[in-house]
């Protein structure tokens, strides 16, 4: 598949947003508990700013991959059946909880409200990712996405971003819970790695179900295409073939398995040893990064089986 | 049982003339929905939105070979995947024929469901934005100012050698369901599940068996066939004249 951009942006972005609210919440839910004491009332409020400013910055990357942006709210219709039903209605709905757990810290403090609203916003947050993964894990012809780890991973990958820019602000605005938010980022990220491992090693072993054969019927095993019917390009000769060489997915591979996990993990530990915001906001710069190369990768890496009627122009 | 319209394309009798190509291109441009989207269409890379198209594929190794021309549009899946995954609903099976189709007011362009087929039969409308694909010739199927013998895809109409064949597969005795089950009609990638309703009629060995009565034509139909000359038996042959 060719890489659409717009989507890259929007998974990553709402995935680091999602993240950084449920790393917000664990940090009201553990000092609820006892664990640790309560961070400030603005590490949550503005906290929430951050979420809505990464989703809706998402949001709006979303619009550039629609080709007709004006007709967007139709597409909260079909809910019953489509995962991209579900997530244009689930999105916002996590943002106004987001908002909403935001506003009650702002205006009353952590209590029994922010609890609530909070929790309710975790769910919605579990929810988006299972939605956003499931837009490409319900696709059985695309054996690469078809598996439940593309979920598991959208799940763990924003988390493990979101938690590093939770461990950011907890240096910045709330010092006592910066080593504990520091191990959490560092357990859901090496979760990750093992997760995206998986995956890898999973793709790498798959066997196209379809094949030339398949495709037009004919059994014989030496069938080579000789024209595809047009000279020109076509919907179908650009929007699902990358055009990248082997080299250069190997390249992005091990870059993104380099700038996801063990870089902005040294940085981790650098960061919250020396309590330097800015060293952990640089580790979530280069994480991010690392995320838009997955996220590319993962479109590349999935095989349409319709590329098989695009094998020679003519 | 509720009607499936469909094709029924016989790969023993596609020359790849591309009629059907051209033929669905005129159609489909010229009616209500608008006009079917090209690029440079006398320039260098022409491109364009098209509902078929046909492709050739060489089966076997030279000199054994065998070139298959093979036409490929919508083949309006009796599951079809690219249904159930639009978020607007744009894209839906009509109840009454079992007609893929993509209601162009309500397409946001997203294409998420062309990733959803398999087939490649979806193209976007570069200009227009929106998903497009082949709609039977809705607008033409059902058209009663049309003969009856006229109410069928641009692309059967254009056929010279009668290769598609149109109607509802879901009637045993309709002409598709009938070739489909004396001349080994098959579904494209069936390993997905999505149970396509248009049908390939394979490639078939011709041999002509040829009988004796087929060589002298002893019926004499028209009563105008002449016996062939023999010559009478004491007429001189060729030992005859040389062995005196």
């Amino acid at each position: 598949m060719r890489p659409a951009f717009s989507v890259i942006f929007l998974t990553t972005l709402i995935g680091a947003g999602q993240g950084l609210f449920v790393a917000l919440y664990s940090a009201e839910f553990g000092a609820w508990l006892g664990v640790w004491a309560m961070p400030s009332e603005q590490y949550f409020s503005l906290g929430c700013v951050l979420v809505l400013a990464l989703l809706g910055a998402g949001l709006l990357a979303s619009f550039f991959h629609l080709g007709r942006p004006e007709r967007a709210w139709r597409s909260a219709a079909m809910w019953r059946s489509s995962w991209l039903s579900r997530e244009v209605i689930v999105l916002p709905v996590f943002m106004a909880a987001a908002a909403a757990f935001g506003l009650a810290h702002h205006l009353r403090g952590a209590g029994d409200l922010t609890l609530t609203l909070g929790g309710a916003g975790v769910a919605l947050a579990l929810l988006l990712f299972v939605c956003t993964g499931m837009i490409y894990a319900c696709l059985p012809f695309l054996q690469e996405w078809h598996t439940p780890l593309t979920v598991i991973n959208y799940l763990l990958l924003g988390c493990a971003s979101g938690f590093l820019l939770g461990t950011t602000w907890a240096a910045a605005q709330a010092p006592a819970l910066l080593v504990t938010a520091a191990a959490w980022t560092a357990g859901v990220t090496l979760a990750a790695l093992v997760m995206r491992g998986a995956a890898l090693a999973r793709n790498a072993r798959l066997r196209p179900k379809s094949t030339v054969q398949t495709a037009i019927g004919v059994k014989h095993p030496r069938i080579a295409q000789k024209a595809q019917g047009f000279m020109g390009g076509s919907f179908n000769t650009r929007d699902f073939f990358h055009g990248k060489s082997h080299a250069w997915l190997r390249l992005v591979k091990w870059g993104f398995l380099l700038l996801v996990f063990p870089l902005p993990l040294a940085l981790l530990a650098a960061g919250s040893a020396l309590a330097s915001w800015p060293v952990l906001a640089a580790a979530f710069l280069l994480q991010y990064l690392g995320l838009l190369a997955e996220r590319w990768f993962f479109f590349v890496q999935a095989r349409h089986p319709q590329n098989l009627y695009y094998q020679a122009i003519s | 049982m509720s009607k499936q319209l469909a094709l029924v394309i016989d790969l023993n009798v596609c020359v790849g003339c591309h009629a059907c190509v051209t033929s669905c291109k005129e159609w489909n441009t010229s009616g209500e929905a608008g006009f079917l989207s090209d690029d440079n269409p006398y320039g260098r890379d022409p491109t364009g939105t098209f509902f078929n198209r046909v492709q050739t594929f060489e089966v076997g190794e030279f000199p054994n070979t065998q070139t298959v021309h093979f036409p490929k549009s919508c083949l309006h899946c009796e599951d079809p995947p690219c249904v159930p995954v639009c978020p607007t609903g744009a894209s839906y099976k009509r109840a009454e024929d079992g007609i893929v189709l993509v209601d162009y007011d309500k397409c946001i362009g997203c294409k998420y469901c062309a990733w959803a087929c398999p087939y490649g039969a979806r193209e976007i409308d570069e200009h227009q934005k929106v998903m497009k694909k082949c709609t039977l010739c809705v607008d033409r199927i059902y058209d009663e100012s049309l003969p009856p013998a006229e109410r069928k895809p641009a692309c059967v109409m254009a056929c010279p050698t009668s290769a598609r064949l149109f109607g509802d597969v879901h009637d045993p005795e309709s002409v598709v369901s009938q070739a489909i089950r004396d001349s080994g009609g098959y579904a494209l990638m069936p390993e997905w599940g999505t149970h396509p309703a248009n049908h390939y009629l394979p490639r078939r060995k011709t041999e002509i068996t040829l009988h004796r009565d087929e060589l002298e034509r002893v019926d004499n139909p028209l009563k105008i066939d002449g016996l062939l000359p023999k010559p009478d038996v004491r007429a001189p042959s060729l030992d005859d004249s040389t062995s005196w």
